[in-house]
Parts: C-alpha cells; sequence; structure tokens
C-alpha cells in the first residue's frame, strides 16, 4: 500500500500522466486547469521529456497529432472553450486512427462563461464536437483517486484503439485536494508498432510507406474507412463500458450522475437511506462508450429515474435513450456554475416521494 | 546520341518543355494519349540534342523521365 | 581497343522517392509536380529517404502522400508546422518536412508558421506560393498580388475590401528561431535549379541540426489565374516578383 499524498486535482493529473508515460506535453493555458501545465513545465524538462508552450490550444492538439504519430505518447489539457479549438484535430484523429489523450477540466459556459466547475460539456466530449461519424472515448472520474486511474486508462485506451481518449474531469476536481494514493497500473501492452511512423527504412529492411491521413478521396475508401471505423466503435461499446453501481440492490429510485455530482448525490442517498428511502445510484465511468445496458435493466426494476446534472440534463438524453420501458424520469439541473448539494438532491426527492406514493 | 524519353501516358501537353528546348526539338504530337490529350514528341534527326535536360527539369509531370547524353 | 561508341550516360530519371507508380493529380502545368521532384531528389541525394517522415497539409499540396514513397502523416489546415513540432520533438533524428500552400501556410496557419519559426524548430517547412487557393477554384488568398482577378475577386484583388497580400518570407525572416529563409520561383529553367538548391540547403540545415528553415516557391496555377502554363510561368517573373520579391531573406547558417 503505498502511502497516501496530499495534493491538488490538477496536479495529481499531471503525475499520473507522467506515471503512465507521457513523454511529450503541449500547453496553453486556460483556468480551472493551468496547475497541470505549470506542473509539466518544470517536471517534463526535469525528466529530459519535451514540453512546449503552443501557441493555442489549436497548435497544442495538431502537436500531439504529430507526436503521436510516431507511437509517442503526448498530450494535452484545456477546458471547455478552448477544447472547443480542438474539435477539428480530433475528428482528424479518429479517422486517421491516431492516438492521444486530451484532457478536458470543465468550466461554466456557454461562451466564455466564467471559471467555476460545471458538466456543460458532456455533449462535446461524447457527442463529437468535431464533424463525422466518430467517438471520443470519455472518461470522468469523481474522486482525485479515479483522476490518477483514469489517466492511466485513457492512455491505454487510446493506444490499445487508435482513437483519442479524453479524461473529462471538472472544476472541482482540479481545484480541490484530497488525499491519493499514486497506484501503477500496467495495463497490458495491446497494440502492434505496425502503424507507427518512423521512416520507410533502407536497404533490406526497407518497408512501404506507412500515411497516417484523414482525406480518403478515392473510389469507395471512406465508405470502407467508415465501416471500418464502425466496427472498432462497436469493440469499444462491447468491452470498455465501466459504471458503478451504488445502493442498487434494493433501490425503488435510481439517480443517474457522473462527476463530482455523482459524489454529492451518494451524500444525499445516505440522507434518504436514513429516512427509509429505497434509492440508489448508476454511475457511468466511461460515458462513452455508455452503460446502456445496465441503466436499461434497472429501468425494469425501479419506480423513478432522477437524473442529475450540473448541465440542461445532456446526459439524460442518453439515460432515456437506452431505456425501452415506461418509468418516471425527472430532472434535478443547475446551469452557469450554480452548483448542486446534496441538501438539494434530498429536497428534490422528498417532494417527488410524496408525489410518487412510495412510502 | 544524347535523346530524352517521354513517358506519353504522363505527359498533360501543357507545353512547358516545348517553350524550354534550346533547339526546338519537342513538338506536340499527332496522336492523344489515354487522357485524350496530344503528348510532346521528341524529333532529333540532325542529332542537335545536347543532352542538356533543361526540358526535364521544366517538366511539371515527370513526363521526360530519362535524359540521356 | 577505345570503345567504339561512347557509352551513353543517364543525366536524369526518376528520383527513388518517388512511388513508382505515382499518377499526378496536379492540373497541366503545375508548379507543385516540379517542386515535389525537386524535394524527391533532394532527399535522394541526400540518403534520407529511410529516416523521413512527411507532413502533408490542406489544399493541392495535400496529395504528397500518393506521390512520395515516404511515411506522411496528414494535418488539418494550416496546422502542419505544429505536427511537424510534435513529430520532430518525438523523433529527434527523423528529417520532418511540411508541404504547404499560401492558403495553409500564409494564410489559416500564418499564426502556426510564426510561432514554429520562432520556437526554432528544428524542421525544414516547403511553402508553394501560387497566389490563390488553387485546390478549391482558384479564390484570393492572402498572397494574392493587388489587382489579380480570382474567383473571390472577379474586378482584381483590393485592398480596401481584401487587404494587402501578406510577404511570408519576409516575416518568417524576422522570427529569431528561423536560421535559414529564402523566396525563389519555378518559372524558368535557372530559378528550377535555384530553388532546388533552396530546398537542399533546407534539408541540410536540419541534418545539421542548425534550426528552422523556410523555402517559399513562387509556382504556377494555370488553372487559377485561368492562362497556359508557359504564360503563367512568364506571370510569375513578371508580375508576382514585384511584389513577393525573390531572394534570401535570412541565412544564419554559414
Amino acid at each position: 500500500m503505498t502511502e497516501k499524498v496530499l495534493i491538488k486535482g490538477n496536479l495529481a493529473i499531471a503525475k499520473a500522466a507522467i506515471d503512465a508515460g507521457l513523454q511529450c506535453y503541449f500547453a496553453y493555458p486556460i483556468t480551472p486547469q493551468n496547475e497541470i501545465g505549470e506542473f509539466m513545465s518544470a517536471e517534463m524538462p526535469r525528466l529530459n521529456k519535451t514540453y512546449i508552450n503552443a501557441e493555442s490550444e489549436l497548435a497544442a492538439i495538431n502537436m500531439v497529432i504529430g507526436a503521436c504519430a510516431t507511437g509517442t505518447k503526448a498530450m494535452t489539457s484545456s477546458s471547455s472553450c478552448a477544447v472547443a479549438l480542438m474539435q477539428e484535430a480530433i475528428s482528424a484523429m479518429a479517422t486517421a486512427e491516431i492516438p492521444g489523450v486530451i484532457i478536458s477540466v470543465m468550466r461554466s459556459g456557454p461562451g466564455l462563461g466564467n471559471i467555476t466547475a460545471s458538466q456543460g460539456d458532456y455533449f462535446q466530449a461524447t457527442k463529437g464536437g468535431g464533424n463525422g461519424d466518430y467517438h471520443t472515448i470519455v472518461l470522468a472520474p469523481s474522486t482525485i483517486d479515479e483522476s490518477v486511474e483514469f489517466t492511466h486508462r485513457v492512455f491505454h485506451l487510446a493506444w490499445k484503439y487508435k482513437n483519442p481518449a479524453m479524461l473529462l474531469a471538472d472544476g472541482f476536481l482540479g481545484q480541490m485536494m484530497e488525499p491519493v494514493e499514486f497506484k501503477q497500473y500496467n495495463f497490458s501492452e495491446t497494440n502492434s508498432k505496425d502503424w507507427e511512423l518512423d521512416g520507410v527504412g533502407e536497404g533490406e529492411n526497407k518497408r512501404p510507406p506507412r500515411k497516417l491521413v484523414s482525406l480518403h478521396m478515392g473510389g469507395d475508401d471512406l465508405i470502407v474507412l467508415n465501416a471500418k471505423m464502425q466496427h472498432k466503435y462497436k469493440q469499444i461499446e462491447e468491452n470498455e463500458v465501466l459504471y458503478e453501481e451504488y445502493m442498487m440492490d434494493d433501490a425503488e429510485i435510481m439517480i443517474t450522475a457522473f462527476g463530482t455530482v455523482a459524489r454529492v448525490c451518494k451524500s444525499a442517498i445516505m440522507e434518504l437511506r436514513e429516512k427509509g428511502i429505497k434509492i440508489g445510484m448508476l454511475r457511468p465511468k466511461t460515458l462513452w462508450p455508455f452503460p446502456k445496458d445496465i441503466i436499461n435493466s434497472y429501468a425494469k426494476k425501479v419506480k423513478l429515474i432522477l437524473d442529475v446534472e450540473m448541465n440542461e440534463g445532456q446526459m439524460a438524453q442518453d439515460v432515456k435513450a437506452s431505456i425501452d420501458n415506461e418509468v418516471q424520469f425527472e430532472l434535478l439541473t443547475k446551469l452557469g456554475g450554480d452548483i448542486i448539494k446534496a441538501g438539494d438532491v434530498v429536497k428534490k426527492v422528498m417532494e417527488l416521494n410524496i408525489y410518487a406514493g412510495i412510502n | 546520341m544524347p535523346k530524352i524519353i517521354i513517358d506519353e501516358s504522363k505527359c498533360k501537353s501543357c507545353g512547358i518543355c516545348i517553350s524550354v528546348c534550346p533547339n526546338k526539338l519537342i513538338n506536340y504530337s499527332k496522336n492523344t494519349n489515354a487522357q485524350g490529350l496530344t503528348p510532346a514528341e521528341f524529333k532529333d534527326t540532325e542529332g542537335k540534342c545536347t543532352g542538356c535536360a533543361m526540358c526535364a527539369i521544366s517538366c511539371p509531370e515527370i513526363a521526360i523521365k530519362e535524359v540521356l547524353r | 581497343m577505345p570503345e567504339l561508341i561512347k557509352e551513353e550516360k543517364v543525366v536524369f530519371k526518376r528520383p527513388n522517392t518517388i512511388k513508382k507508380d505515382y499518377d499526378y493529380t496536379f492540373c497541366a502545368g503545375c508548379g507543385h509536380g516540379i517542386v515535389l521532384r525537386l524535394i524527391a531528389e533532394c532527399i535522394d541525394e541526400l540518403g534520407v529517404q529511410g529516416d523521413t517522415i512527411a507532413v502533408a497539409s490542406v489544399g493541392c499540396s495535400i496529395c504528397l502522400e500518393k506521390y512520395f514513397d515516404l511515411d506522411v502523416v496528414g494535418s488539418s489546415h494550416g496546422r502542419a508546422p505544429c505536427v511537424a513540432t510534435g513529430v520532430k520533438r518525438a523523433k529527434p533524428n527523423k528529417v520532418v518536412f511540411t508541404y504547404q500552400g499560401d492558403g495553409d501556410a500564409a494564410t489559416i496557419g500564418m499564426n502556426e508558421t510564426i510561432h514554429t519559426a520562432l520556437r526554432g524548430e528544428n524542421i525544414t517547412v516547403i511553402c508553394i506560393n501560387n497566389a490563390n487557393f488553387g485546390m478549391t477554384g482558384g479564390q484570393a488568398s492572402a498572397t494574392s498580388i493587388l489587382g489579380q482577378k480570382t474567383a473571390t475577386t472577379p474586378s482584381g484583388r483590393d485592398p480596401k475590401t481584401f487587404g494587402h497580400p501578406i510577404k511570408i518570407s519576409e516575416m518568417v525572416a524576422m522570427c529569431d528561431g528561423a536560421v535559414y529563409v529564402e523566396r525563389c520561383g519555378i518559372y524558368n529553367v535557372p530559378s528550377i535549379i535555384k530553388t532546388k538548391k533552396a530546398i537542399k540547403k533546407a534539408f541540410e540545415n536540419q541534418i545539421k541540426g542548425l534550426g528552422f528553415s523556410f523555402v517559399e516557391v513562387l509556382c504556377t496555377c494555370p488553372t487559377g489565374w485561368k492562362m497556359k502554363p508557359v504564360q503563367a510561368m512568364k506571370f510569375i517573373e513578371d508580375e508576382i516578383t514585384k511584389t513577393h520579391k525573390l531572394g534570401v531573406y535570412k541565412d544564419i547558417t554559414r
């Protein structure tokens, strides 16, 4: 048991990335994730690895593409409106099948919004802010411990599937401090090296040229590529879904929530359980691939589903889409940096509880 | 005997080599290639070609694929 | 017994770095076809084909990966220098170059070009300047010259509506990280030979680890300019070089 370290979320994510084998980090400052870049600016050169202050987030994500195209682990981190600047490149990464990691620490929007935390970028992350039919693998931690684990996991999944992967944290996680255990995660080295660019070589070990491009003008090249990508996404959906079932065994009410808000809901659930209400939570850890089946199966057992989010109810749409039976569905949402507290959840459930006649 | 070898299938009859050859040894040929264009043709009955390769250097298609001196 | 017939010497042949089954999709008389060959010749002569990674951009220049027997990574419009930065920083012992147009490097990607030069990235940037967006049908770009008729400046580029042409080589030369910046052209044989020398020097700088090299090549775009190829070459010599003056704008590698 390695001992616990009291550390700020942003710094934990940065340290975890280096532990996960990061070789190149491309930075651009934006609150609330500046500490990641600051940490990298000292640590990466010390480990004689690459650190660059990019001229924009647009430049930073394209530097990630360049480094990852050679198989080298690279990453950038940013927030909401600046992650928006990266969408074209993320779509291109998925199309060219280039791995890479993006850390997004959500702030309140829309627009420049402000620097308080929010969950308003669920759609941006999971519905593809870029063009075309592609998906980014998205993991949403709710504690700093989990942020560390998921940072390792996004590197693993990005390289396993040669696809962009995103850690979707929020301003709370980035800015708060918690005791954290920096475990080592040795995921099996999964994919082969036969795609990395390192030059065609010469003499007898000369090989055919490799190309990692996203333009496919010829004949039905793009049709074939899209079919290949869809097949890959099916595989990811079948193998990489992660979620937490919290007190769901006898639950008659199911809360769906992710990230820090899910943690707040746990406190509310404790309080409600003491009042004798059978309530639990299904927390998606992977926002894409989305845990449709488990949600749908619980939807058959519970009488009421309450989706709790600090946005207009974005994940709620995926929750509803997962359910194929009639069940009461309610929303508790706060926007613009307005913070959902445990008390808000308790109050909402109590109102619904009387309304739903469950005692 | 210096000469040039033209790959007719590549020529897009842009005419640059014709304008560049110092001894005017290249002209449009009569026949058309697969692209429906009249490729350049090298005719050097009096052996005036010096193998200077100015035509090949100027060709945007590398249609003049070899120059011998 | 002296040789009776003088053995014929091959003085020109297709470079190895060009694929055997290459099939240029450029318009007749397009400058891209010449410059790509020059790059391939330089890579052959420097013997670095096995360790070269090319970064393609967006525009007519994008077709690079169909012609070169090289590893290629594509980039979004204007961002090739950043992708090249990532490649070079990850694999410093590889030869990395970008192949871009004036739309890519001087219009949408001007910020990336300048900052990559300021960082002194040890890469080679080749910028084809044919004073318009060729691939999309000859629209005006940042380098189009005043009065130039294009698909989007039908009565000639007017500074009041479309501003003044950008002189990208002069700007890049201002960046301390740049070690070698030259603007050349491919409008006649001497200029093509000069262009090859510049490209080769830009690659040599990188191999010696000297820093950022930028070669801008004024090229013909017969379709975009609505001219015959030979006329287009003349247009470079007579008109374009008035705005985009040829010359070495920086060379601190000697």
